[in-house]
């Protein structure tokens, strides 16, 4: 039993919160590393790309609920999410036709793009601003738990609750989805294997016939809807604020680079290893100690490595580890 | 190049006798407020109240020779020290008489140090709480119409008792005002018996605090107290508590008494307590009051201060008989207690006029301002419980 509780608590501080997190930054890690690996460069304006695509999530979420439009016990998000991918395509297709093309005609060194993207940044943080305003927004709307701490606790009997929210659970069905299509498609279908050889190699793709135009437009659209996907997600789990989401990029990029920029795989799994490394290096096992182990060897400390504060330095740490040691990241990705 | 040289011309001849009219006529206040950031929520009532007795009194044209007030409104972001002392400075190259504000105690005295000791400019901030700002050498430049962070602690500590809590886990936003008011609550709720299991911090702006709640609810207490921001990482921490049932009820000291919590938590929130500074003078009624008539919510954190700190500049520089910081700064202390007439907020005409035939005032104001020892409020506090939704007063204290 007390076994059970501990696994439990454990379970709902640790596990659960950092599989929703890992997830959400996994799907932005995602985005950046495609634009590293076929656009080559970093896109700093990929955190303000995920705030307007909620954003206009978040609008036609409103509008749907004003007109009476619900999903039931799943959020309307879910249903507003094509729309709102479709006009965040839109903003970054033309982003590109209006900025980032002149700088590839240009044959800009990758510095120079990653100016430019700062640029935009700036630019779509403000965008978002002006329409949303600075303040958080609460979207999330239907069942808010799969299963609640006090449910859990009444119908195990243990001391322990265990909460899932339908956020979550949504989180990391939806993460598990995109990946898999993002590889059938990368790798099953013609214009994603046109855009690995692309990476791979631009001279010979551009000698082989491959249109780079279409090549780009294809990495934005798919970026545009990762990136749309991942912010709604993290939306609905915590909430939107622009400013929150600005701040998103770092462990994003983190994420990117950990597990190897232009690697997808890479992504994901740099996506895990940050979210799990912030909450549990950091955690109190005080409670989780004093289930296990018997009476007289309890703790009356927290038994915590260390203090919360450092959870972005056990991060960066990691990061830099990585970066000293493997300088392409866990899995091969391009040389930083 | 003709036509430029001819609009050069005509800008510069309007802005000179634009300059030439300010001078004899014109008082400007800055307000300097976190119109973007972590209080930028706050922020625009705040302002609202500032302007609102520079409006009043513009209108009484009582003040110096029928003088209007101008505000000049600025950013300070709250947490950013380059971005507030700039525009300070720009508010002052700019002829600023005065500035209210900063409102985050770090810009406060970023502002202070950097910006109004060098110019010798008066400051008079609504919302900066830091005790450490009680005991900054400030060559009387600075006033403040909050009471310091230490008078909250023991506040809050008095009311944890009295609701019968014995152990509390803490927390606070990582800046100069979370750690001086975690500070204050610890040592003033450890001296009347209580225990403290964990004070940790946390950072504004993410959206992530999983690695927060997990270490608070493990080292465990009766309640959870949030030492943050209604609008950032405070709101972030309470919603994770409440949905890993970590904690159910939550102790939320000034900067998380706000309408926007109980909006975006729900009726999880019921039952929570805290306190922000104010009273239950006859004041604050009528600034609600006056404040809705012009459109803002006066009840609004901190708004009723910034209303004091713009009117407590007018009529020092009204006692004065002049605009000019070197003169006016003195005076504040003299305006604000006792003896003299009483001034409720909507009657600055009425204490302009006295002050102009040489009579002495006291203005209480919306707070019910009271400045004591180096130019701060006394304190007096309202105790907050949430019920239905709702941030109630349910006590004074």
């Amino acid at each position: 039993m007390d076994f059970l509780n501990a696994l439990v608590a454990l379970t709902n501080f640790v596990l659960v919160p950092g599989i929703a997190y890992g997830s959400q930054l996994a799907l932005g890690a995602l985005g950046v590393t495609l634009i590293y690996g076929i656009l080559r460069f970093s896109n700093f304006a990929h955190g303000d790309t995920m705030a307007f695509g909620t954003m206009m999530t978040i609008l036609f979420t409103w509008w749907f609920q004003s007109m009476g439009i619900t999903a039931g016990p799943l959020p309307t998000a879910l249903l507003a999410l094509p729309f709102g991918i479709a006009v965040t395509m839109g903003l970054v297709v033309g982003t590109d036709r209006a900025v980032f093309r002149f700088y590839r005609q240009q044959k800009a060194k990758p510095v120079v793009f990653v100016m430019v993207s700062l640029g935009v940044m700036f630019i779509m943080n403000g965008l978002v601003r002006f329409i949303i305003g600075p303040g958080d927004q609460q979207f999330a709307d239907g069942e808010r738990f799969i299963v609640s701490a006090r449910t859990f606790k009444s119908l195990t009997g243990l001391d322990e609750g265990l909460a899932i929210k339908t956020s979550q659970g949504i989180t990391v069905v939806t993460a598990v989805i995109v990946v898999a299509a993002l590889f059938w498609f990368l790798n099953k279908t013609r214009t994603g294997k046109s855009m690995r050889a692309y990476s791979d190699n631009e001279d010979l793709a551009l000698l082989s016939g491959i249109n780079p135009e279409r090549v780009v437009t294809y990495t934005w659209l798919i970026v545009a809807a990762l990136a749309t996907i991942a912010g709604t997600l993290y939306g609905l789990d915590k909430s939107f604020k622009p400013f929150t989401y600005f701040q998103l990029l770092l462990p994003i990029f983190a994420a990117a680079i950990v597990g190897g920029l232009g690697n997808p795989l890479g992504a994901i799994a740099g996506g895990f290893v940050i979210a799990m490394s912030e909450v549990m290096v950091t955690y109190a096992w005080k409670k989780v100690a004093e289930y296990v182990l018997p009476d007289s060897l309890a703790p009356s400390g927290l038994v915590q490595l260390m203090s919360t504060d450092y959870k972005f330095a056990v991060s960066f740490a990691i990061l830099i580890v990585v970066l000293l040691f493997k300088p392409t990241g866990i899995f091969k990705g391009k040389a930083v | 190049m003709k036509k430029l040289l001819t609009a050069t011309a005509a800008i510069a001849l309007s802005a000179g006798s634009a300059f030439a009219a300010g001078h004899a006529k014109e008082v400007k206040l800055g307000v300097l407020f976190g119109f973007t950031g972590p209080i930028e929520s706050l922020a625009p009532a705040m302002g609202a109240g500032a302007e609102m007795a520079m409006a009043e009194v513009t209108e009484s044209g009582k003040l110096l020779d029928a003088a209007t007030v101008t505000p000049m409104r600025a950013d300070t972001g709250c947490i950013d020290n380059g971005l507030a002392t700039a525009n300070a400075e720009k508010l002052i190259a700019d002829g600023a008489n005065g500035i209210i504000g900063g409102d985050c105690s770090g810009v406060t005295g970023a502002i202070l140090q950097n910006v109004a000791i060098p110019n010798g400019m008066v400051m008079i901030s609504p919302s900066a709480t830091s005790p450490g700002l009680s005991t900054m050498e400030d060559n009387g430049l600075f006033f403040r119409t909050a009471p310091s962070d230490a008078r909250e602690g023991q506040v809050m500590a008095e009311i944890l008792k009295d609701r019968g809590i014995n152990s509390i886990a803490l927390t606070y936003t990582n800046n100069d005002y979370g750690k001086g008011l975690a500070d204050a609550i610890q040592s003033s709720f450890e001296a009347v018996g209580g225990t403290v299991t964990i004070v940790t911090a946390h950072e504004d702006g993410k959206g992530d605090y999983s690695a927060e709640v997990a270490a608070l609810a493990s080292a465990g207490g009766d309640i959870l107290v949030v030492a943050g921001y209604l609008d950032q990482g405070g709101l972030g921490i309470i919603q994770g508590s409440l949905d890993t049932g970590a904690f159910e009820t939550f102790g939320l000291p000034g900067g998380m008494i706000g309408d926007s919590l109980p909006t975006n938590v729900g009726s999880d929130l019921d039952g929570s307590f805290g306190q922000i500074a104010g009273s239950d003078s006859e004041g604050a009624e009528i600034y609600a009051k006056m404040a809705s008539e012009a459109g803002f919510d006066g009840t609004s954190a901190y708004s009723a201060e910034s209303y004091d700190a713009a009117a407590l500049f007018l009529l020092a520089m009204q006692a004065a008989g002049s605009m000019d910081p070197a003169e006016y700064g003195a005076k504040i202390l003299d305006v604000a207690n006792a003896p003299g007439e009483v001034i409720n907020p909507g009657e600055l005409g009425k204490a302009l006029e006295i002050l102009a035939n040489g009579g002495d005032i006291d203005y209480q104001g919306a707070t019910g301002v009271e400045l004591i020892g180096p130019g701060e409020s006394a304190g007096s506090y309202r105790e907050i419980e949430v019920k239905d939704g709702k941030n109630e007063t349910v006590k004074f204290r």
